[in-house]
C-alpha cells in the first residue's frame, strides 16, 4: 500500500478556529494508507514547507494530502515542495478544508466532521494517484494582439522591444482606438493626440511590428505556443503597397458622408482617411456610399490618384497567421444614446454623449476645438452633464458601474468652462468616485476655480422646448425638484464591450462576463490571463477603465507573454483524458463533446486518438465515454468513486 | 480420479440460459463425455437433498443462471456455494440482476397489488394473497418468502466468474468450460467476455459519420430501420457503445439495436448512467428547451438503459438493503 503523509495547515486561525484539527487528526491518523499525520501553522511558509520535505525523505512517502486552501491558490506551491523531495509532484493533493469547510462554516462540531470527510476522500483519491510527467511542446515566439485601442498599441510594443515579433490586428482602417478620438485626458488635461500619435508611429515603423488594419480575426485552432490564426482582410477598393497618402482622392470624391471618428458631426468622403493622423496614412473606400462602385459612374478618384493605387478590387483576402500567444485588446464602445428613450432616444440633436463631446472639444474636431452645440451651432450657455447614465441602474439598464464617467465628466466641465468663460456647467451625479492618482484634487479645482455646479442627483426625463432643453431631476441632498433649461446636455453613457466580442471570444475559447466583458482567470492574482492557456486580456475588453490603468495592463500582458516566450519549451499539465485501446472500440462519442477538438476517431482502427497537447483537461469526454476508456489522469472514475464513498461512508 | 462433477442450477430465470445450454448442438456430447453433471433441474431428477449429501467443495464448477429473489434462491445458492470450488454467474440476471431486476422499480407491495387484485383478466373476488404458509386438508403447504427486491448472484454469494448475456452464446460456453478444465483461467472476478464494446464486432462502425450527433430520437417500433447505418447516428437507441462485447453484434446482424445485456465494459461500475451521459453528449442542440423536449421523446428510460443491470446500479446499491 501506499504511504501517504497527510499535513494539516491551520491557516493562522482561518481553519482552526471553525475546524478542530486535534480531533481531525485523531480520527484521520489510522485510516488505510496514511503513514503520517501532523499539523502547522502555516504549512505553506517555508518551515511548514521544509517540514513536509524532510517527512518524505524519512519516512520514504509516497503521496501527500495536504489539507490546507484552495488548489488555485497553493497546489503549485506544494507541488514543488514535494518535486524538490523528490517524490513525483502529481502524487501530491490538496484537500480544502478552508474554502470549502471553515470559511463556510460557524459550527465547529459539523465543520470538523466535514473536514475529516473532505479529507478522506482525498486520501482516496491520494491512494490512486499515479506518477505524471508534464507533456513538454515546442512554442513559437510570436504574439498576435486583436485590437490597437492604447491597449493593444502599449502591449504591442512593450512586446516587440523586448524582441519579440508581433501581428497587431485592428478592425478599423487606422490603430488608435477610442483614445485617438479624445481632446484632453484628465487629470493632466494634457492632449490626448499628442501623448497617442507618438506610440502609433512608432508601432508604424517597429521592425518587429507587423500591423494589419481593416482586418478581423476569422479562425483560431491550435494553442499556447501554437496557434493558427485565420485573418481578414478587407478589400479596401486600392493596393496599399503601392498608395502612399497623399490624400488627392479624399480631396477629389464628391460624395460626402458623416464622419464616425467625429461621432457623425463632421464629414468624411467615399473614399476615406479615418482622421488626418491616421496610421497607416492609408485610404479605404467604403463600398456601399461609392458612387462608382453602386452606379459605375464617377471613378474620379481613380483618375486622380498619382500613383495608380485605386482599382476597386472587393475581394477580400485571406491569410494565415502561426503565433505562440494571443492578447484580445477589443476595447469598448458607449451604450448608444439611441437606446434610451427617457434622454430623447437619440432625436434631440443636442443631446449627445461622452465621445461626441470629446469631438466638440479636440482642436481637430468638427468645430475646431469651439464648443458649439449640434442643432444651430451655437454656444451652449448652459451646458448639463449626466453622470451613470445607464450604469449603475440594475433595474433598467446596466448594473455595474462604468468607472471613467464621473472623472471625464468632470474634464469635460472643466474644458467646457476654459473655452466658455460665461457659461454654466451642472454636474448630475450619484457619488463622484475619483479614486487615482489627482483625481479628487483634479475634481476639487472644477467645483473650486472653475465654479462647476454638482448637483447630487439623478435625472428622470429631458425633453425639448423650444431652442432649449428641459432637464427634470431631483436634488437628492436638499429634497428638492430641479428643472434646468439648458442649450445642451452631455450624457455619460455606460461603457460596454465592443461589438462582436461574443464571436471572437468563441473563436479563443475564452470566457465572458454576463455583460460581455472578458473573463480573466483570476480576479485577483491572474487578471491578464484567461482561462485557456496562451490568451492573454487588455485593456477596457476586460472590464471599463481609463488610460493609466489600460496601460498598465497592457504592460502586464506584455510581461506574461515574454514570460511565456522565454521558455525552452512549454509544459503542457499532464492531467489530461486519454485513450484506453484496451476497451476503446471507436464510437466516437468523446469527439462530439471536445471543445478543443482534441479527439479524432480513426474508423479503421475503431480507436479514438488524442492530441494530448490538445487537451485541457476539461474531463467532458471522460463523462461522455460510454465504455469507460476515456479516463482522465489521476481523476479516474474509480478514484471519483472511491472519493463518493469515503464522503458518504461506503455504500451509502 | 473422476471426471469433474458439474452442476447447473436456475434462480429467477425464464429458461433462456437452459436453452442456451441446449444450444450447445452436439458439442454438448463432448462436455458430457469430459464432465459429470450431477445436477440441472431442468433436465435431470435430482433433489436438493441430493447436493445436501455431497461432500462440501465436491463440485467442481457450478453455473448458475437467474436473478434471486426468494429465500428458497438464497437458500439454493448458498448451498451450492459451498457444495462447489467454482461458482460461474451465468447469463444477465446472474450477471446483473437482468430483465427481473427491472421489478425493483416497484415495491413488493405494489407488485403483490397489481398481480393480485389489480392485474387486467384477474378473477380474485376473495382477494387471495399467497401466505407463507397455508393449511389444506393434507397438512401444511409452504412458499419461499418474496424478498423487497431482486439481486444479482454476486449480491448474495461470493462469485468467481461471470458469463455474461441474455443468454450467453454458444461459442462463449465452450470457451468458459474448456477455460474451466484446461485450468486456464484468469484471476477471479472477470467477466469471460472481450474487454472492448459491441461497437468492436458491429459491422455497421464503419458507417458512422465523423461526429454522431442527433436531432431526434427514434423508436424501432415505429421506424423503419436502415440495414446498413449505425443505429445510434441514425437516432435509434443503441447501447452498444456503453456494452461489452462478445455476442458478435448479433442483434444489429438481424437489424436491432442493442440494448445491452452483457453488461457493461471492464472498469465500468453503472451502465446506464454511462449510457445516459454519452446519449447527453450526443443530443445537437444547444437550447435546453429542445435538449429537454428530445429527453422527454425516450420511453421508460429506466427501462431502456438498465435493461438488465438495474440491480447492480449505483441507484440501486445505494438504496437496497440486504435482506435475510
Ligand atoms: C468620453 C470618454 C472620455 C474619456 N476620457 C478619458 C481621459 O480623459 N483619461 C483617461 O485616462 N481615460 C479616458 N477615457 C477612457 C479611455 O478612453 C480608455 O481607457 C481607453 O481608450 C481604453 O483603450 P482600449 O485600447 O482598451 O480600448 P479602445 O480604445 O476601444 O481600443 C480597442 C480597439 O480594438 C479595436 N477592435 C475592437 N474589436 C475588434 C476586433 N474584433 N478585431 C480587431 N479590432 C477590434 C477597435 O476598433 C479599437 O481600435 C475616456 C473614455 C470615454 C468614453
Ligand atoms: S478532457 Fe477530453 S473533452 Fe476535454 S479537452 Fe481533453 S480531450 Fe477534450
Amino acid at each position: 500500500m501506499k504511504k501517504i503523509g497527510v499535513f494539516l495547515c491551520h491557516c493562522g486561525i482561518n481553519i482552526s478556529a471553525t475546524v478542530d484539527i486535534e480531533k481531525a487528526m485523531e480520527a484521520l491518523k489510522d485510516y488505510p494508507g496514511v503513514a503520517h499525520i501532523e499539523d502547522y501553522k502555516y504549512m505553506c511558509s517555508d518551515p511548514g514547507q521544509q517540514l513536509i520535505k524532510k517527512k518524505i525523505k524519512d519516512l520514504g512517502l509516497d503521496g501527500v494530502v495536504v489539507c490546507a486552501c484552495s488548489p488555485t491558490l497553493h497546489e503549485n506551491t506544494f507541488r514543488l515542495t514535494v518535486k524538490a523531495a523528490g517524490m513525483n509532484e502529481y502524487k501530491m493533493e490538496m484537500a480544502n478544508i478552508r474554502e470549502q469547510c471553515s470559511w463556510v462554516h460557524k459550527d465547529k462540531t459539523v465543520a470538523t466532521e466535514k473536514a475529516i470527510k473532505i479529507i478522506k476522500s482525498v486520501i482516496e483519491k491520494a491512494r490512486l494517484d499515479e506518477a505524471l510527467d508534464p507533456i513538454e511542446v515546442d512554442i513559437t515566439r510570436k504574439a498576435m494582439v486583436i485590437g490597437a485601442g492604447v491597449a493593444g498599441i502599449q502591449t504591442a510594443l512593450n512586446i516587440a522591444n523586448s524582441g519579440y515579433e508581433v501581428i497587431l490586428v485592428e478592425r478599423e482602417p487606422s490603430i488608435g482606438g477610442k483614445m485617438a478620438q479624445l481632446s484632453e485626458t484628465f487629470p493632466t488635461l494634457d492632449c490626448s493626440q499628442c501623448i497617442l500619435t507618438p506610440k502609433m508611429v512608432e508601432v508604424s515603423n517597429h521592425p518587429k511590428i507587423k500591423l494589419m488594419t481593416y482586418s478581423e480575426v476569422v479562425d483560431v485552432s491550435g494553442f499556447v505556443g501554437n496557434f493558427k490564426v485565420k485573418v481578414k482582410r478587407k478589400a479596401t477598393g486600392l493596393d496599399w503597397d503601392v498608395c502612399n497618402g497623399c490624400g488627392l482622392c479624399t480631396e477629389k470624391c464628391p460624395k460626402k458622408l458623416p464622419s464616425e471618428f467625429d461621432q457623425g458631426l463632421g464629414e468624411r468622403k467615399a473614399i476615406y482617411r479615418p482622421f488626418p493622423q491616421a496610421v497607416p496614412n492609408r485610404v479605404v473606400i467604403d463600398f456601399e456610399n461609392c458612387t462608382y462602385m453602386q452606379s459605375g459612374k464617377c471613378g474620379i478618384c481613380q483618375k486622380v490618384c498619382p500613383v495608380k493605387a485605386i482599382d476597386f478590387d472587393k475581394e477580400d483576402k485571406f491569410v494565415e497567421e502561426e503565433v505562440g500567444a494571443i492578447i484580445c485588446a477589443t476595447g469598448f464602445e458607449t451604450y448608444s444614446v439611441k437606446d434610451i428613450p427617457e434622454f430623447g432616444g437619440g432625436k434631440l440633436p443636442d443631446v449627445v454623449d461622452g465621445l461626441t463631446f470629446e469631438r466638440i472639444l479636440s482642436a481637430s474636431g468638427p468645430t475646431g476645438g469651439e464648443v458649439r452645440r449640434p442643432s444651430d451651432g451655437k454656444v451652449p450657455k448652459d451646458i448639463v452633464f449626466l453622470e451613470c447614465v445607464c450604469s449603475r441602474d440594475p433595474e433598467h439598464y446596466l448594473p455595474y458601474c462604468s468607472k471613467v464617467c464621473c472623472m471625464y465628466t468632470v474634464k469635460h466641465a472643466m474644458l467646457y468652462k476654459h473655452r466658455v468663460h460665461d457659461g454654466q456647467p451642472y454636474v448630475f451625479y450619484m457619488d463622484m468616485r475619483t479614486g487615482g492618482k489627482g483625481y479628487e484634487e483634479f475634481y476639487q479645482r472644477a467645483a473650486e476655480e472653475d465654479k462647476v455646479v454638482f448637483i447630487r442627483g439623478k435625472v428622470s426625463k429631458l425633453y425639448q422646448d423650444d431652442d432649449k432643453i428641459v432637464v427634470c431631476g431631483v436634488d437628492t441632498l436638499s429634497n428638492e425638484t430641479i428643472e434646468i433649461r439648458a442649450d445642451m446636455v452631455v450624457l455619460a453613457t455606460a461603457i460596454v464591450p465592443s461589438k462582436g466580442i461574443r464571436e471572437l471570444t468563441k473563436l479563443l475559447k475564452i470566457q465572458i462576463d454576463q455583460h460581455g466583458f472578458l473573463s480573466e482567470a483570476h480576479p485577483k492574482l491572474r487578471p491578464v490571463e484567461s482561462l485557456t492557456a496562451g490568451v492573454y486580456l487588455a485593456g477596457c475588453a476586460q472590464s471599463p477603465r481609463d488610460i493609466p490603468d489600460t496601460v498598465s495592463q497592457a504592460s502586464g500582458a506584455a510581461s506574461m507573454v515574454c514570460t511565456l516566450f522565454a521558455n525552452e519549451k512549454l509544459k503542457h499539465e499532464p492531467i489530461i483524458v486519454g485513450v484506453n485501446e484496451d476497451i476503446c472500440s471507436g464510437c466516437g462519442i468523446c469527439t462530439v463533446v471536445c471543445p478543443y477538438d482534441a479527439r479524432k476517431t480513426n474508423l479503421e482502427k475503431k480507436l479514438v486518438e488524442v492530441n494530448e497537447v490538445l487537451c485541457e483537461g476539461c474531463g467532458a469526454c471522460a463523462a461522455a465515454c460510454p465504455s469507460g476508456a476515456a479516463q482522465q489522469n489521476n481523476y479516474t472514475d474509480n478514484q471519483i468513486n472511491a472519493m463518493i464513498k469515503a464522503i458518504l461512508g461506503k455504500g451509502g | 480420479m473422476g471426471k469433474p462433477k458439474v452442476a447447473f442450477y436456475w434462480n429467477a430465470s425464464c429458461g433462456g440460459c437452459e436453452e442456451a445450454v441446449v444450444d450447445l448442438a452436439e458439442k454438448i456430447l463432448d462436455v458430457v463425455a469430459a464432465v459429470d453433471i450431477i445436477f440441472w433441474p431442468v433436465a435431470m431428477d435430482f433433489k436438493k437433498e441430493d447436493v445436501e449429501a455431497m461432500e462440501d467443495g465436491s463440485i467442481a464448477v457450478c453455473f448458475m443462471n437467474g436473478a434471486v429473489r426468494t429465500d428458497e434462491q438464497v437458500e439454493m445458492s448458498e448451498l451450492l456455494r459451498k457444495k462447489s470450488q467454482l461458482v460461474v454467474a451465468f447469463g444477465s440476471c446472474a450477471h446483473m440482476g437482468g430483465i427481473p431486476g427491472l421489478a425493483n422499480l416497484s415495491t413488493r407491495e405494489e407488485i403483490m397489488h397489481l398481480v393480485y387484485h389489480n392485474s387486467p383478466g384477474l378473477v380474485n373476488p376473495d382477494e387471495v394473497e399467497p401466505q407463507l404458509v397455508s393449511k389444506v386438508p393434507e397438512g401444511e403447504l409452504t412458499l419461499p418468502h418474496f424478498h423487497e427486491s431482486v439481486k444479482a448472484l454476486d449480491q448474495v454469494i461470493d462469485v468467481d466468474y461471470y458469463l455474461p448475456g441474455c443468454a450467453p452464446t454458444p461459442d462463449m460456453i465452450m470457451g468458459a468450460v474448456t477455460a474451466i478444465l484446461e485450468g486456464k483461467l484468469p484471476p477471479k472476478g472477470e467477466v469471460l467476455a472481450p474487454n472492448k464494446t459491441v461497437c468492436e464486432s458491429c459491422k455497421r462502425s464503419e458507417t458512422k459519420p465523423e461526429k454522431i450527433k442527433i436531432k431526434a430520437i427514434k423508436r424501432p417500433a415505429l421506424n423503419e430501420l436502415p440495414e446498413d447505418k449505425c443505429l445510434l447516428a441514425e437516432g435509434f437507441i443503441c447501447m452498444g457503445p456503453a456494452t461489452r462485447d462478445g455476442c458478435g453484434a448479433r442483434c444489429m446482424d438481424v437489424n436491432m439495436p442493442c440494448r445491452g445485456c452483457f453488461g457493461p465494459p471492464k472498469g465500468v461500475e453503472d451502465q446506464g448512467a454511462k449510457f445516459l451521459s454519452a446519449l447527453c453528449s450526443i443530443v445537437d442542440s444547444e437550447d435546453p428547451k429542445e435538449i429537454e423536449e428530445l429527453m422527454e421523446t425516450v420511453i421508460d428510460p429506466a427501462g431502456l438503459f438498465y435493461m438488465f443491470s438495474l440491480p447492480t446500479s449505483m441507484r440501486n446499491k445505494f438504496y437496497d438493503k440486504i435482506e435475510r
